[in-house]
Formats: C-alpha cells, sequence, structure tokens
C-alpha cells in the first residue's frame, strides 16, 4: 500500500517542479538576450508601467513584446507538442525508437517545403521575392497531413489500421520523401540549398504574435486532446489484443492519436521547421526518471519539451549574438550525450 | 579624421551594450527619426555586395554589423558583428547593434524579422540584386547615397563604368571566342561546374569567353565523358585555400580533364572565387585579368601599346 501513495506523491511533486522549471525558463526566455534590458525594466515592461521618458524604453518594450514574448510562446508550443506528439507515438507502436517521423509528419514535410523552396517561385510566377517564405508554412503543414493520411489509408484495411504496416509504409515513404529532396537539391541553387539546410535544422526566429496567433490554435486543440489518450495507451501497452479486452477501442484510439499528432507536429514543423530529438529525450527523460503512466507522462512531457526547447532557443539566441543558431543544433548537441549519459546509468532497466 | 570618427562610433557601440550608463547620452533615444542628418548613420549590411560597396567608398566606420556572405574585404567579418547568414537574419541580433539602417539586398530575411526591425523603428533600405554592369553602378549610387558621400559614390561608378568599357574594348579584340569551363569545387575527382545562370556564366561572359557547360543549369557536377564532350578551351577552377585547393596540378591527374584541349595546352586558371564571383566594385577588375589570361595573345599586344 505504501508504494503506490509514494509514486502519486512522486508524480505530484515531480509535476510541481516541471511546472516551477517552465516558469523559471520562461522568465530568463523574457529577460535573457542580445539586448541586455535590465530585470527591472523587465518587470516594468510587463507591468506596462510608462516609461517613454526613460531611454531606450520604447525600444525595450518592443524587443519584450514583439520579440521574446511570442517567441518564448512560440517555443513553448512548439517544444510541448513535439514532445506529447512524441509520447504518443511511443504508446501507439510500443517502441522507444518512435517519434512523429514513423508516420509520415517530418518527410511528407520536408518535401513539401523543399517542393515550396525549390519551386516555390516556379509554381506561382512573378511572385515576390519573399514568396516561399509565406508559401513553405502552408506547404509543409499540408505535406505533413497528406502523407499522414496517406500513410493511414496504405496501412487500413477492412476497417483496421495496422500499425506494422503503417511502420513499414512510413519507412518506405521516408526513403520516397528522402529522394525527392534530393532529386530538388540537385536542381536547386546555392541559395535554395542554402535555405533548405536552414531549414531542415529548424528555429524559431522571425516569431510574430501574428505566428503564434496562428499555431496556437492548431496545437493547443491538439495538447489538450492528447491526454485523455493516457488511458488507452497505458492499455495497449500491455499488447493491442490486451488493450482490445480491457475495453478500450484500439481502432478509435489510433484514429484519434494519428490524427493529433500529424495536427500538431504538422504545425510546430511548418511554423519552425525540423527539431529534432525533443520528441525522443523528453518521454524517456521521464519514463526513466518518474515512470511510464500515460496520465502522468502525456502533461508531464508537455511542461518538459516546452522548458527544454524554450531553454535550448535562449543559447540558440544568445551564443553567437547578434546572430543565431538553428534551435535543431542544440537540442541534439545537449539531447543527445545527456540522453546517452542517462542510459549507461539506467542500464537495463529501461521499459517503455 | 578616419580614425576620430571609428573612435566615435566605437564608443556609442560601447554604450549601446551598457544602456544603463548611457542615460546621460542625448539624441540616442529610440522611435523614429534616430537617422537624422547630424548623426551618423549606423548601417547593418545584409548582403555580400553591400559591404563591399561601402568598403570600396571608404565608409566602412559606418557599419556596425555584417552578414556572413561579406567575404570582401576579408577584414570585414573580423572587424564587424557578425549577424548571421543574411536569409537567416536575428531580429532581436539586429536591434542589439542599435543601427539606424538596414541595407539589404533583395533576397535577406525572413521578411517577419526585416518587418518586425522596422517596426522598431530602423530603416530597412533593399538593394535590387541585378548581375550586370549597369546594376553595378547603379547599386554603387544608391549605397553611396546613403552613407551620404554622393560624390564619392559617382566617382566610384564612374571609375567602374570606365573600366567595364575598357573590358569591352579588350572583348572587341578577340578574334575566336574560347570556350571555358568554370570549376566551383573538385571533389575526388569529380568537379562541380558552373552552368546557365550562374554567376560564374556571367563573369565568363563579361570575360568574352563561352561557357562551354551552357547545357547545365545552375552549379552541377560534370561527368567524365560530358567533360570529353564539352571539350573546353580554358578551364577556370576556384581556389578556396585549405587541404581541398583547386590546383593546376590536381586537375591535370584526373585523366579525363588532361584529356579536354585546355588539359592539353594546360590552359587552367586558378582564381579567387569571391573575386570573380563577387559582382561588386571588383568585378571589371576581375573581368579584365580573366580575360588577359583566357587570351594571353591580347595580354602581350596590351604590354606592348599600353602602359597602364
Amino acid at each position: 500500500m505504501h508504494a503506490p501513495l509514494q509514486t502519486a506523491y512522486r508524480k505530484t511533486f515531480a509535476l510541481v517542479v516541471l511546472v516551477a522549471l517552465l516558469a523559471v525558463i520562461a522568465l530568463a526566455a523574457i529577460s535573457l538576450g542580445s539586448i541586455s534590458i535590465a530585470p527591472s525594466r523587465v518587470i516594468d515592461v510587463l507591468l506596462g508601467v510608462d516609461g517613454a521618458k526613460q531611454l531606450d524604453f520604447a525600444r525595450d518594450a518592443l524587443v519584450i513584446t514583439q520579440i521574446r514574448i511570442p517567441r518564448l510562446l512560440l517555443g513553448a508550443v512548439v517544444g510541448a507538442g513535439l514532445a506529447v506528439a512524441g509520447a504518443v507515438m511511443q504508446g501507439l507502436f510500443r517502441n522507444p525508437l518512435a517519434d512523429p517521423g514513423l508516420i509520415g509528419v517530418s518527410s511528407g514535410a520536408g518535401f513539401a517545403a523543399a517542393v515550396a523552396i525549390v519551386l516555390g517561385g516556379q509554381i506561382v510566377s512573378g511572385a515576390a521575392a519573399n514568396f516561399p517564405f509565406i508559401f513553405l508554412p502552408v506547404a509543409a503543414f499540408c505535406g505533413a497531413l497528406g502523407s499522414t493520411l496517406m500513410l493511414y489509408v496504405v496501412a487500413s484495411r477492412g476497417g483496421r489500421t495496422s500499425m506494422a504496416v503503417m511502420l513499414l509504409a512510413g519507412i518506405a515513404f521516408g526513403a520516397l520523401a528522402g529522394a525527392g529532396i534530393g532529386w530538388l537539391s540537385y536542381i536547386s541553387d546555392d541559395r535554395q540549398l542554402r535555405d533548405l539546410t536552414f531549414w531542415s535544422m529548424g528555429g524559431l526566429g522571425g516569431a510574430t504574435w501574428g505566428k503564434v496567433g496562428i499555431v496556437l490554435p492548431m496545437i493547443l486543440p491538439s495538447l489538450i486532446a492528447m491526454p485523455f489518450l493516457a488511458h488507452g495507451l497505458n492499455a495497449m501497452a500491455l499488447g493491442e489484443a490486451e488493450a482490445f479486452h480491457l475495453g478500450v477501442n484500439v481502432q478509435r484510439l489510433k484514429s484519434a492519436a494519428i490524427l493529433l499528432v500529424s495536427i500538431a507536429v504538422g504545425a510546430s514543423v511548418a511554423c519552425s521547421g525540423m527539431i529534432g530529438f525533443v520528441g525522443i529525450i523528453v518521454p524517456h527523460l521521464l519514463r526513466l526518471s518518474v515512470g511510464a503512466n500515460y496520465r502522468f507522462l502525456l502533461p508531464a512531457s508537455a511542461l518538459l519539451g516546452a522548458t527544454l526547447l524554450v531553454g535550448a532557443d535562449i543559447i540558440a539566441r544568445t551564443i553567437v549574438a547578434p546572430s543565431e543558431l538553428p534551435i535543431g543544433i542544440i537540442t541534439a548537441t545537449i539531447g543527445a550525450p545527456f540522453f546517452i549519459w542517462l542510459l549507461l546509468r539506467r542500464g537495463p532497466e529501461l521499459a517503455v | 579624421m578616419k580614425a576620430i570618427s571609428l573612435s566615435a562610433v566605437l564608443a556609442l557601440l560601447c554604450l549601446a551594450l551598457t544602456p544603463f550608463a548611457a542615460s546621460a547620452e542625448p539624441g540616442n533615444s529610440s522611435g523614429a527619426g534616430t537617422a537624422q542628418a547630424s548623426v551618423k548613420p549606423r548601417i547593418v549590411a545584409a548582403g555580400g555586395v553591400v559591404t563591399e560597396i561601402v568598403y570600396a567608398l571608404g565608409h566602412s566606420d559606418l557599419l556596425v554589423g555584417v552578414d556572413t556572405t561579406s567575404l570582401f574585404p576579408e577584414s570585414a567579418l573580423k572587424e564587424k558583428a557578425n549577424v548571421g547568414y543574411v536569409r537567416a537574419l536575428s531580429s532581436e541580433g539586429l536591434l542589439s547593434l542599435n543601427p539606424s539602417m538596414i541595407v539589404a539586398i533583395e533576397s535577406a530575411g525572413p521578411p517577419d524579422v526585416l518587418k518586425t526591425v522596422e517596426g522598431a523603428g530602423v530603416e530597412i533600405v533593399r538593394v535590387p540584386e541585378v548581375s550586370t554592369p549597369a546594376g553595378i553602378t547603379e547599386k554603387i549610387k544608391e549605397i553611396a547615397g546613403l552613407v551620404g558621400d554622393v560624390d564619392k559614390g559617382a566617382a566610384l561608378a564612374a571609375d567602374t563604368e570606365k573600366q567595364f568599357k575598357s573590358v569591352d574594348r579588350l572583348r572587341e579584340k578577340i578574334h575566336k571566342p574560347r570556350r571555358a569551363l568554370f570549376i566551383l569545387s573538385f571533389l575526388n575527382g569529380r568537379a562541380t561546374v558552373g552552368g546557365e545562370g550562374t554567376s560564374a556564366d556571367g563573369i565568363i561572359a563579361l570575360a568574352g569567353l563561352q561557357n562551354s557547360a551552357s547545357m547545365l543549369k545552375g552549379w552541377k557536377p560534370i561527368s567524365d565523358e560530358a567533360l570529353l564532350e564539352v571539350a573546353p578551351d580554358v578551364i577556370i577552377a576556384m581556389n578556396h585555400g585549405g587541404p581541398q585547393a583547386v590546383t593546376v596540378d590536381s586537375i591535370l591527374a584526373n585523366p579525363a580533364f588532361a584529356a579536354t584541349p585546355a588539359g592539353k595546352t594546360k590552359s587552367i586558371l586558378v582564381f579567387d572565387g569571391g573575386y570573380l564571383l563577387g559582382f561588386g566594385p571588383r568585378t571589371p577588375d576581375a573581368a579584365r585579368d580573366l580575360l588577359l589570361a583566357a587570351y594571353p595573345e591580347i595580354a602581350k599586344a596590351e604590354q606592348g601599346s599600353d602602359h597602364k
């Protein structure tokens, strides 16, 4: 009787810690940047104090309200979306390596983005030079949803979706999309190639309230809906047949999970490019430290994913200021060695 | 005079980095109108050609930041803040330099970043990317106006134009145009060459040569067999320096290259890449150098008649 109580405490405690961590990192994200703004002024700006007479107050206020806060929100929601989607995928496929890429989201978005970057100017002739910047996110989102839908249709027969078929088809489609990107890189010029490289490493640069206003309503509903899958995913951990016998509507679970993941990840990728590793490392970190119960894992993944990405973004935009690094470099450079260290420490206990 | 203005800019930069020590400094407040005529503009150059022209005009002291494509002069990226790749600029990074103006090539971005920076009262000036002689002089004049030195700009533009004219005259002396192949890189014996629509194609034409790889579009790897088919009379290689530097020997070591007309006559010209492909104020010089190197007989005749 003792043990479950203890784990319950532990989980509540972990959630409280995660919320506090996110709050701290959010404050840091608002306070830190290539422009140094004193904490007192940050507080003034946040409280809406009229500082018109102070030197550079208007500029600092603009930096905080128009640059840092939208970027913080975008980073938080994208990080949360990627991490929760990763956790859901691992549960659905019952595979520790699963990430949203398995259901074609990343490859579809990547291919569509490459089309937008390389052929964007030709598809709509006479468009402005910055056309790909508008076209790209829309194309990436459509590509993500389209490829997922395609894989879903391939994997479904007689009202049942086979996860194994979906996985195999996803690998084949990934190879095809990779070849497509290869073809497009071959015909692209220097600049397009460079755009493609930057996009594939992700970044939250150019976050505006407008972007937040589009992305938030797309990811947030998925984020809120995904914890409702927790019961089903817990049952799935025992096996698909076992989950069915436990009264879980397995087919509905699969469809809902795939739909929610593709929307959340598609929107994330569309606005911030490919950000790797968050979807894998965050759920595993939590499983290793606090357990594999999805009721806890999904909200905790959202919190830790947001914290991690916002933290990585602080590094990305300050380390080489006044320029900035693609965020995917940071998440993988820090995430991968840390993850390996964690695996070395825990050894064979790891269970998904 | 120049030293004084440079130190003034440095002092301003220091003040900008420590905003709270600067509360007594007048005229540096935010909002509109930071770029009055009395105050020296603080310029961020987004695009290598912008940096090159500002330096050529002798106003590099006005630059507070340059992008990573600003490869010439080499000192630019060493002495100025690096704002990153021209298509992946950072809004806060730009603002942290406290610029009054950002001079950006047409393709600079992302647009949202530039819009945000513009919203902070920084003037954004777009420079068209035209790689023609007329486009270059136009760019020089426009940028000269921005740095407030129209006279110098007119002089540099006129000089550039004159040099282009002298290249035109040299070109008229060519009897039979030679076929050239521009090698961008040479990796594991496979060459990536400049096809139609590349900057290499442009400089080849300016130097009175024919691009033998014009059936390719953009920068493409070329196969050994195709190499024999295009049969260039002259091979132009880019010198990057470093361990993968392209040298005459490394090219001739490849049998397919050795078998081309250029290989047989050892007509292999190694040039600095930025010099040939930059399309800035140095372009007429580059075209002239390339032309004279590719047509040694014209170079000889020039040396005899012209004592320049």
